[in-house]
């Protein structure tokens, strides 16, 4: 690879790579590959050179979908773009025939496009059809026929084809159709209605308002915006076709450091680890602490159960994290950076290597970069699978080799850190959010979502959710929006109960509570945290008390050791919580549990032991009833009173192999 | 300066200063349970809770610096009940059998539960049961015990520089042990015991051989004989209530013989034979350059044997000559015996010593036998002879003033000076300016190397020569001192020093392992002023003037290094593995 100078940035910037006419992307991230995304790879590879088919092959991250596992996605000549899932290599023959051969798209594994279109901006090429209601039997293939018979009898069937979609993107509203390529969505269609959109849309191009399905994609994707998109390891598609390393390059000829740090602050970003700590001002602390070497941290030691968010990030966009990590270095004169990613993430690790390589390749790591007179340097640190390492003065303990217990702050990493200097530690999701709020600007990333909690927030959606995926949306986004409009409600159509933010550390918050808004400020006030991104929905039939000792168990293993009240308290409040669960509590339990937890939140050392009776307090709360009938009438009163199913067993967060299998 | 209110008391302290240290000088005390004065805190027990004014977080008190305008709150309804929680979860991972462990009614754990008066056990006992770890005979490892304070391994890893103990596993089972889990014996431990001298509870102590006294003392076919170190006269006192420092050497004679021994021997004695010899070394090297420069100390047995393992590229510097408790043992069982016509198999000899590596030391080479017998039987702790005065009925502190046994009791200024870091330097200086020069020192005392410095460096001119030297205390401050020699070698240059002691303990042996609890630089500095006292206090300063010592070498040894000294009086050192596993 050739060093890249200034000019070769300017001149990516305004020429960017020609789209070839036919690509396959397919998502090679871990959970694609659990789901089998490497064999299907190959299988296109191998089907592309002996037939000869005109596409290009591309690897790419995770869009998000982790229900439809493995997903690719297809453009190919004449049609749409779209994204099919469950995609075995079985069905690349019947796929590539369909795309290359006939020009039709595939039935039965599009998932239709979250961009749903007001206006019919184009004629129509395409229906995509689903029934997405409750009802006995599947009128899917019903409305397939009805629109393909009335399209022939209105001599449209050569021009328009009607396929079978697996997902719509919206749920529990009847038959959905989507016309494309506009993406003009109508819902609750009913037999009598086929003749009408064919009429009226299909020919005169008008759009039935009655039909329209005017809610718009709650998604908004700043931090994913390329998942799915670019290669992860190919530092030339994240230069080509995702404006990559522009922000850099605009921070380092464009922006003094202290203007960076104020279009931070213009951004209101706040830091996506959990804390919720302002990013411009960790970075204006530890820029303003002198200092002969700071340093900056991407901390990637996500550990929450059933979280995946920094995962897809780093395998998805590693650059886009790298030049976030950049243009803080910059921001803070800091010439060494590190990533520190736990090493059950070996996938992570790998790609973000492949990028530091190319980076330094490029001359974008290295002494006077791109002759700016700026040097920066920055390596991965593994991190070994202890959950605490994700707190900062412990992170920073194991990055130093000591073992990973939290010190007391003060002094802030800001002002004393790795090896005594001053050090920033950003989330994953922050450093990736960073290059573009420099390139759209801070005022743009406000523009999104609460007065206090600015832009957007991604959450891994798992547990007992109809479609278990990644998604990102604006803060202010209510609970049951994400539950029920992104992520189509509760699995096999069951009530739901209550939905767990903030991992470990999080509470649950009850059905009564799911039109709050997402914000760091209204989940504490829950009596939960924003966390970094869990999100586990419970139905029904998931036993509180299961759930609370589930989290509890999780902190008690994950606890240090170091201080008292967290070693010692978690442990018993888990005993006394096992002793209910088997119907031998007694009435003082509730007191003793109360007091624990109140001296665990208060006399801990760190976020860890403070938080972490946070599931046992908020069930406590909200499902004080549960614990009551266990301690009166013991297990099978309880399940009987609580609904809970006969095994009550907390719903076991999805790790991605089993989301996307 | 920091201006800040504290329980609406203003208070003024330096920058830095704790919330915890600042509240103690207005008359406000925090209770806490792992901060120890000497050390950093560790923030471990979560009992020092405070809370500042306008934070709706409680904060540790021993880890947080006052800032200027906090409004502090170190007792309310909330504050207090968290401490009471906190502590009744500290109590129930804690075996509470205190009264039959070794800290009982000196156990820092215990008097916070009684302040806090806590009436029932309302949180169900959860006490893991693990092996206590004995395997070195000085020290004993009593997991159970152990709150987790980190003490120990501070004192350890940062203190002492041995990396002997470590925290293993995590939550709940969390203990502290050699990394590895590896017994004691197996690791780097140089069994100086101040861990066991930092530690709140009984979770690390010395290995108590009382017993085997008593069980010698009534044994009708023994002659038990004893022997006292320079510290331990100014420290026992502690144990009965006396302030630190109290000399208390002529009633330790007394109760000795009370307690039954049959004869009360001074290590005093015997530090001034050490003297002599080690000043003989001195000048064979300094002035007859006959052997390598610098002589190194080798009379603290914790120090030999971190020697031994870390830095055994200084093999050749260490003085050959041997402890003084080893020396004393020796000549017991061979002069006094003779002397007495004794049979050396019968004697049993005791010494009662400020640490708990001594008990290492008694079978650390097979020169320690040199008498054809264990030349020392058992080695006592300071703690463990208070333990057997309270055991035995005698009303210690009112007993009539008695006399050591002659011939191995006598002592000098110089001997008792041993218990005070830079004291064997001092002595030995006393002693080599006299043999160089034929004349005393002008000022015996000499300055440069008192105090607490933790390394200190002095030239004193020996007839118009200069001499450089330098002590250490804390093992962590050896290596300062040895690299600068190491680097003069390396560049082909005079070492920057011709003589070196060091004391593994800080404060010396006065802030020996074994020594009773609560040491501090406070307390150290009492028993240091005590120490000195006595050497003011006697008429003879220098070692070679102990008529005792002249007669020794008169009538048994010979001349200082002469053959018979070499082979009773002199050991040899090799290096050893790090860890043993």
């Amino acid at each position: 690879m050739k060093t890249l100078t200034r000019q070769d940035l300017a001149d990516l910037a305004r020429h960017p790579a020609a789209e070839p006419a036919a690509w396959i992307r397919v998502q090679l991230d871990t959970g694609g590959i659990a789901a089998g995304a490497e064999t299907l790879y190959t299988a296109l590879d191998h089907a592309r050179v002996e037939q000869r088919l005109p596409f290009v092959l591309q690897r790419a991250g995770s869009t998000g979908f982790a229900f439809a596992d493995p997903v690719i996605a297809v453009k190919s000549a004449g049609l749409p773009t779209v994204h099919y899932g469950h995609v075995t290599a079985e069905l690349v023959p019947q796929l590539l025939a369909a795309h290359f051969g006939q020009r039709h798209l595939l039935d039965d594994h599009i998932i239709a496009t979250r961009r749903r279109s007001l206006v019919l901006d184009a004629p129509v090429t395409h229906i995509l059809v689903r029934d997405t209601g409750n009802g006995p039997g599947s009128k899917t293939e019903f409305f397939q026929f009805s629109f393909q018979e009335e399209l022939k009898r209105r001599g449209l069937g050569d021009r328009v084809q009607v396929v079978r979609a697996f997902d719509m993107g919206v749920y529990d509203e009847g038959a959905v159709v989507q016309l494309l390529p506009s993406a003009v969505t109508y819902t609750n269609v009913l037999a009598p209605d086929v003749a009408r959109i064919v009429t009226e849309s299909i020919e005169g191009g008008r759009v039935l308002d009655d039909l329209l399905w005017k809610t718009p994609d709650r998604q908004v994707r700043i931090v994913l915006r390329h998942c799915g998109e670019v290669d992860p390891d190919s530092a030339d598609d994240y230069l080509r076709r995702a404006q990559g390393y522009q922000a850099f390059a605009k921070a380092l000829f464009a922006l003094t450091p202290e203007q960076v740090i104020a279009e931070m602050k213009t951004s209101a970003l706040r830091g996506r680890g959990g804390a919720g700590f302002p990013t411009w001002m960790k970075w204006q602390l530890t820029r303003a602490q002198p200092a002969s070497q700071r340093y900056v941290i991407c901390n990637g030691d996500e550990g929450d159960p059933g979280a995946f968010m920094d995962r897809s990030v780093l395998e998805s966009d590693p650059h886009a994290v790298l030049e976030g990590m950049m243009i803080a270095a910059y921001a803070m004169g800091t010439s060494k950076g590190y990533f520190y990613i736990r090493a059950e993430y070996p996938r992570a690790v790998e790609r973000v290597q492949r990028a530091l390589d190319q980076a330094r390749e490029l001359g974008l790591l290295g002494q006077n970069i791109l002759g700016s007179g700026f040097d920066f340097e920055a390596k991965i640190r593994l991190g070994a699978g202890a959950f605490v390492c994700g707190e900062e003065t412990a992170l920073i303990a194991s990055i130093e080799g000591k073992r990973g217990s939290p010190s007391p702050r003060p002094p802030y990493p800001s002002v004393r850190g790795l090896w005594g200097m001053p050090t920033a530690i950003n989330n994953v999701e922050t450093l990736a959010i960073v290059p573009e709020i420099l390139l759209k600007g801070g005022a743009w990333f406000a523009s999104h979502g609460t007065d206090t909690s600015k832009g957007t927030k991604v959450f891994a959606v798992t547990g007992k959710v109809r479609n278990a995926q990644l998604v990102e949306v604006p803060m202010g986004t209510t609970l049951r929006q994400i539950v029920f409009e992104v992520c189509g409600g509760v699995l096999d159509n069951k009530e739901i109960k209550a939905v767990q933010t903030g991992g470990p550390s999080g509470g649950v918050i009850p059905t009564s509570l799911l039109d709050t808004p997402v914000s760091y400020e209204t989940l504490q006030q829950l009596g939960s945290i924003m966390g970094s991104g869990g999100m586990l929905i419970m139905d029904k039939g998931d036993s509180m008390v299961e759930v609370a000792k589930f989290y509890l168990k999780f902190c008690v293993d994950e606890s240090c050791g170091k201080c008292a009240p967290c070693r010692i308290g978690g442990y018993q409040l888990l005993q006394i919580l096992d002793r209910i669960s088997r119907g031998r509590g007694n009435a003082g339990d509730l007191a003793i549990i109360h007091r624990i937890c109140h001296a665990m939140q208060k006399a801990s050392l760190c976020g860890l032991g403070q938080t972490a009776p946070n599931p046992v307090l908020s069930t406590l709360r909200y499902f004080g009833e549960e614990y009551q009938a266990f301690i009166e009438g013991g297990p099978s009163y309880a399940r009987k009173v609580s609904g809970a199913a006969k095994a009550a067993k907390a719903p076991a967060p999805a790790t991605s192999q089993e989301v996307s299998s | 300066m920091i201006t800040a209110r504290i329980n609406q008391i203003e208070v003024q302290v330096p920058e830095g200063t704790s919330i915890l240290d600042a509240a103690r000088r207005v008359q406000v005390k925090i209770p806490t349970l792992c901060k120890h004065k000497d050390l950093l805190a560790t923030a471990a027990c979560g009992i020092c809770i405070v809370r500042n004014k306008g934070g709706n977080k409680l904060i540790r008190a021993c880890c947080t610096p006052l800032e200027n305008g906090m409004e502090i709150t170190t007792h309310d309804r909330e504050i207090v009940d968290v401490r009471r929680s906190t502590l009744e979860l500290i109590l129930s991972n804690h075996p509470q059998a205190c009264l039959t462990c070794g800290r009982n009614g000196e156990c820092e754990l215990q008097s916070l539960a009684a302040d806090f008066n806590i009436p029932m056990e309302s949180i169900k006992r959860y006490v893991k049961d693990v092996p206590a770890d004995c395997s070195t005979g000085s020290i004993i490892l009593d997991f159970v015990k152990c709150i987790k304070c980190g003490r120990c391994i501070q004192v350890c890893q940062e203190g002492q520089n041995v990396w002997a103990l470590s925290f293993l596993d995590r939550g709940i089972n969390t203990r502290m042990a050699p990394a590895g889990d590896i017994t004691l014996a197996e690791s780097p431990c140089v069994k100086c015991g101040q861990c066991s001298a930092h530690c709140p509870t009984g979770a690390i102590v010395e290995n108590d051989e009382t017993p085997a006294v008593w069980e010698a003392l009534h044994d009708k076919e023994k002659i038990c004989v004893v022997q006292i170190a320079p510290s331990v006269r100014v420290t026992v006192g502690e144990a009965f209530g006396l302030p630190p420092g109290t000399n208390l050497t002529k009633k330790i004679y007394a109760a000795l013989r009370r307690l039954g021994f049959h004869a009360v021997f001074d290590t005093n004695f015997s530090a001034d034979v050490t003297i002599v010899e080690e000043a003989s070394e001195f000048i064979e090297r300094f002035v007859h350059k006959r052997g390598p420069l610098p002589l190194i100390t080798s009379c603290c047995p914790s120090w030999t044997d971190f020697m031994e393992k870390r830095h055994y590229d200084f093999i050749d510097n260490f003085s050959t000559a041997k402890s003084p408790q080893q020396m004393l043992g020796v000549l017991a069982k061979t002069y006094y015996a003779e002397k007495l016509k004794l049979d050396p198999a019968k004697i049993f000899m005791v010494s009662i010593m400020p640490c708990t590596a001594k008990k290492y030391e008694l079978s650390r080479t097979e020169e320690m036998f040199a008498s054809g017998y264990k030349d020392v039987d058992v080695a006592l702790t300071t703690r463990e002879l208070a333990r057997m005065l309270k055991q035995s009925g005698i009303d210690f502190l009112n007993l009539a003033d008695a006399e050591p046994d002659s011939i191995l009791g006598d002592y000098t200024g110089a001997g008792t000076i041993f218990g005070a870091t830079g004291g064997v330097m001092e002595a030995a200086l006393r002693t080599a300016y006299f043999y160089a020069t034929g004349k005393k020192l002008a000022k015996v005392e000499v300055e440069a190397v008192r105090g607490l410095d933790g390394v200190k460096e002095g030239v004193i001119d020996v007839a118009g020569t200069k001499v450089r030297v330098a002590v250490a205390h804390g093992l962590a401050n050896v290596e300062t001192v040895l690299d600068r020699v190491r680097e003069a070698r390396k560049r082909g240059e005079e070492a920057p020093y011709h003589f070196i002691e060091v004391m593994a303990c800080p404060g010396g042996c006065i802030g020996g392992g074994g020594q009773p609890y609560g040491v501090d630089n406070e307390r150290r500095k009492l028993r240091i002023a005590g120490i000195y006292q006595d050497d003011r206090d006697r008429t003879l300063r220098h070692s070679h003037e102990n008529p005792e010592v002249i007669k020794l070498y008169d009538e048994f040894l010979g001349k200082p290094l002469g053959s018979k000294a070499h082979e009773l009086l002199h050991t040899r050192y090799t290096a050893r593995p790090l860890y043993k596993r």
